[in-house]
């Protein structure tokens, strides 16, 4: 990630992803195409609902997440390649474990995304791989954690 | 309206079949993850996914569309606190028709909300020549029937 190859990830980097807002027109929006549970697309339903009031699907919590990913990726490619050093894309994921959605996002919230490096390993099967582990997680405006799971990237190897 | 006593420990469910267009994946990819083997033909072609490929986090909000469609909306739903697992197994690539299957774990009911029950399930998506695409553990939260 952040363009660097698997040999220059370091164990331990933690990267501010920067942030999302989630307007009343995004979660009713988002939840229309994918998540149509009544709590998500009608006010009334959401006030008798889990949450008391609009909240956002669990889902546009976790494209937030990779919205902001992306982008901090793409920004430190930019910059890596103006430098003209080499640019090593992560490339794409198995999937991952323990997602958590810890509070409801509602309408209005703006959560911060993070990402940071837990581990990572040689792969016997792939020689231009290697697998990078990740905690990855957002915080609501108030500070409150909302959101988590443990990634996992494949990472070309330095060419 | 189906409430935690209609899911039942090793009852499974046929979510349905979704097509996958082109043009679906490139809007996600270009408004969540604009990465370029999931908004190119050609590029995606040449990258490791083989193909115009979906956003992994596109796939799973396909894969919660049709659990809404087929189960939820008529399930007295309280939303979910989480996923143990979700696997991306091959990409998801467009043009292709997913069909969804999830089977009933295990069930309980909440020891701090005896009105919840937390069903735990796996959900999985296959393509029309029977590869598995996306394989997801988790819970559904449901209302326990009143008594």
């Amino acid at each position: 990630m952040m363009g660097l190859a698997f040999e220059d990830t370091e164990v331990g980097a933690s990267y501010d992803l920067g942030s999302y807002h989630f307007t009343r027109e995004k979660i009713l929006e988002f939840a229309r195409r994918f998540d149509p549970q009544p709590f998500h697309v009608s006010d009334a339903e959401a006030e008798r609902g889990p949450f008391g009031r609009l909240a956002a699907s669990g889902w546009h919590t976790g494209a937030g997440w990779m919205k902001c990913y992306v982008a901090t990726n793409q920004r430190a490619e930019r910059k890596l390649k103006a430098a003209g050093k080499p640019v090593h894309p992560v490339g794409p994921s198995p999937g991952f474990v323990n997602l958590k959605w810890a509070k409801p996002v509602f309408a209005g919230d703006t959560v911060n995304y993070r990402v940071t490096v837990t581990g990572k390993r040689a792969l016997a099967s792939r020689p231009t791989w290697g697998m990078v582990f990740t905690f990855c997680d957002g915080t609501n405006q108030k500070g409150e954690p909302v959101f988590s799971f443990e990634g996992r990237a494949l990472t070309p190897r330095r060419q | 309206m189906l409430h935690y006593e209609d899911f039942k420990e090793g009852q499974t469910f046929d979510l349905g079949n979704y097509y996958v267009s082109a043009d679906e994946i490139v809007a996600y990819a270009r408004e969540f993850d604009p990465q370029p083997f999931h908004l190119n033909e050609e590029t995606g072609r040449k990258s490791v996914l083989g193909g115009l490929a979906a956003s992994g986090w596109h796939s799973c909000a396909i894969l919660m569309r049709m659990m809404a469609d087929a189960y939820l909306n008529r399930a007295a739903g309280m939303g979910s606190s989480g996923l143990d697992e979700v696997k991306w197994l091959k990409p998801v690539l467009a043009g292709e028709t997913l069909r969804g299957t999830m089977e009933v774990l295990s069930r309980r009911v909440s020891a701090k909300r005896p009105d919840i029950g937390i069903i735990k399930c796996r959900w999985r998506l296959r393509n029309e020549q029977g590869e598995e695409k996306l394989d997801q553990l988790g819970v559904n939260f449901i209302r326990v029937r009143a008594l």
